[in-house]
């Protein structure tokens, strides 16, 4: 090793060297960030409005509502992004009913879907998947099997979604996709446990004020809810991405 | 809570094992699984970096990232490098047999991008600390696991009459797809009835 | 010294001779993990070749100002800087496929290709040759992860890029697109290239002796 003197000298070239790349590199990031910042948020709008519209036929304005443990409040007033679900009103203002996304356990890995919930909670309005990594031509017939995907629109909630091998005939019958049995279940179990959650938050209906609110055309606030726009961990299935 | 606390460890080790069924962490998975001793210190000497780099990420995550999310990957993989780094000069002063056997692939943990995914998945997971913990101890497992495998059956291999275009990486490749194959039947563990 | 014909073998020997997947046996997690289509693997490839191009001419034009001791660590946030920008990007422009790979295109700052390149090549060049060099190994690495994409989307669904190439009548081979698909496909693959290599070699052996018998 060198001498006192010149060591010093040398470990501050270090520092400085490190010091600066540091800096420029953030300076780097934060810039790129700022300048690809409204085309990203465009795109997770654009990609959570086209879910929600999905599963709520005939809306097309949605506001963000998010449980702050007594009620649903407004988007704006800062509630953990988690447990938030999505108004949808139709042209004329009329609540259409509520998007809820909603994530669990499939066969292979996660899955994560949103369904919409009429005002009063009692049937299911549609089923989209946004991310699964079941197996191609088994289990990712969960979404896209259209038979499968239409049943869940206008199903009886209560007491409980039931899967059905063969042909349910009941209101609150899904029949199970053949060979796909456990994704299958999962979308069920997925859907049940968050209806169950969310049913009794629900305001009762006429209790909800339309399109009021104020909040302009274009979507929620700033936030978009990580769990329902985030990227999946790694390459799976997005049903939207190639269709 | 707890049960999905073995859900997170059963599916990191077996069901969605990091090399098996994500392909993370292949450098060393080729390159070093020659010897089943070896192996299984490499896996040893990841685990521990991930556990460490998953309780970075976690105070990362909540003190550090919330005001900048942006600058994410760059702290990630700066703490690992350091870590590594760190892990390197502890083994090195305290098992130097040790440090002399793992010899290069030490400090090719920092490029193993098995622990920078770890970081990755822990954050767009949303895991908690103790989640964090968990699933970083399983992956690691589950690191070790495959290597071990791989070591096994390629020391077991060396005694057989191997085709000559076949020998070394190519039927490792084989070997692991066999392997992966096999995992795939975890599938379907938990998912509930 | 550093005249057209050396750029272009620098720029040539990453594609076939040295191609850092099939050669080299380098980046291996992406080639396998975005590989279940050949669009993926394009952007994948694309996203890559970006990040070593801009990281080797960066490093190579600063390669007199930075420290040996703390090469790694710089080379490290050069490349990790570049990812980011090119995630930024890509997020912005490609939704759909940035979705498919999210964490895959985080990764490239730890494909050892990149901190390979660095190290071996542009730590120690002008800055066009290391471009060059970088621009050849990104080229064979896009074209592997075509290759192998390519084969493992037709085997599996039957499809290319999104275009049916099998008939309707065919029964996809899904395990192809699936984890140990990868690794079969690769292995078979590198099988190819060694007994192309081999092939080679022998011919120019019998050139090499048939010139000396001809003396």
């Amino acid at each position: 090793m060198s001498d006192g003197a010149s060591a010093g000298g040398e470990s501050l070239r270090l520092v400085a060297t490190l010091t600066v790349a540091g800096l420029v590199s953030g300076l780097a990031i934060v810039l790129a960030y700022r300048w690809t910042l409204p085309a990203i948020r465009a795109h997770q709008a654009a990609a959570l409005e086209r879910a929600v519209f999905e599963v709520l036929p005939g809306a097309e304005r949605m506001e963000r509502r998010v449980w702050d443990g007594s009620g649903l409040a407004g988007a704006g007033a800062g509630g953990e992004a988690g447990e938030s679900v999505f108004a949808g009103y139709a042209a004329d203002g009329a609540l259409v009913g509520w998007a809820v996304p909603a994530a669990g356990a499939g066969f292979q890995d996660t899955i994560k879907l949103i369904f919409g919930l009429e005002p009063s909670g009692a049937r299911t309005l549609g089923m989209t998947v946004l991310e699964s990594r079941e197996t191609p031509g088994l289990g990712d017939k969960i979404y896209k099997d259209p038979k499968f995907v239409g049943e869940f629109r206008g199903l009886a909630v209560a007491p409980e979604i039931k899967l059905i091998k063969g042909h349910g005939e009941a209101p609150n019958e899904v029949d199970a996709i053949t060979g796909a049995t456990i994704s299958s279940k999962a979308v069920v179990r997925i859907v049940n446990q968050a209806a169950a959650l969310w049913r009794p938050r629900l305001p009762a209906p006429g209790a909800e004020p339309s399109a009021a609110a104020g909040t302009a055309a274009a979507a929620p606030a700033e936030q978009v809810p990580p769990d329902v726009e985030r990227g999946g961990p790694v390459p799976g299935g997005k049903p939207g991405g190639r269709s | 809570m707890s049960s999905e606390l073995v859900s997170i460890f059963v599916g990191a080790l077996l069901i969605n094992n990091f090399t098996l069924a994500y392909f993370l962490g292949l450098c060393p998975f080729f390159g070093v699984s020659g010897r089943l001793e070896t192996a299984f210190r490499l896996g040893v000497a990841n685990t521990f970096v991930m556990v460490i780099t998953s309780l970075a990420t976690w105070a990362l995550n909540t003190y550090v990232l919330v005001k900048a999310p942006y600058l994410s990957l760059i702290a990630y993989i700066l703490v690992i490098a350091s870590t590594v780094q760190f892990v390197e000069m502890v083994i090195k002063k305290t098992l130097p047999a040790l440090f002399r056997a793992l010899g290069i692939y030490l400090p090719l943990i920092t490029t193993n991008c098995a622990i920078l995914a770890l970081a990755l998945f822990q954050t767009s997971r949303g895991y908690g600390l103790i989640e964090g913990l968990v699933f970083s101890v399983a992956s690691g497992l589950g690191l070790m696991l495959a290597l071990v495998l791989m070591a096994g059956i390629r020391e077991e291999a060396e005694l057989s009459d191997v085709p000559r275009l076949l020998r070394g990486t190519a039927m490792s490749f084989l070997i692991a797809g066999i392997l992966s194959l096999a995992f795939m039947g975890f599938a379907g563990l938990f998912s509930g009835s | 010294m550093a005249g057209p014909g050396r750029f272009r073998a620098e720029l040539v020997k990453g594609i076939v001779a040295e191609n850092p997947t099939f050669v080299q046996v380098l980046g291996m997690c992406p080639a396998l993990a975005v590989t279940n289509s050949g669009l993926n693997g394009v952007v994948m490839g694309l996203a890559t070749t970006f990040v070593l191009v801009m990281s080797s001419l960066m490093i190579s034009a600063l390669r007199k100002l930075i420290p040996s001791q703390v090469r790694i660590s710089t080379y490290i946030v050069v490349i990790a800087t570049f990812v980011t920008v090119a995630d930024f990007t890509l997020q912005a422009t490609m939704p759909a496929a940035h979705h498919e790979m999210a964490a895959f295109i985080a990764l490239i700052v730890v494909n050892c290709i990149i901190l390979g390149r660095a190290e071996a090549f542009a730590s120690r060049n002008p800055v066009g040759l290391s471009v060059a060099d970088a621009l050849g190994m990104g080229t064979g690495f896009t074209l592997a992860l075509i290759l192998i994409g390519g084969i493992r989307e037709v085997l599996g669904s039957g499809a290319l890029f999104g275009f049916r190439v099998l008939g309707a009548s065919f029964e996809p081979w899904v395990v192809m697109v699936l984890p140990p698909g990868g690794f079969l496909v690769l292995g078979a693959l590198l099988l190819v290239f060694a007994k192309v290599a081999e092939l080679r070699q022998r011919a120019a052996a019998r050139a090499a002796a048939a010139q000396e018998a001809g003396r």
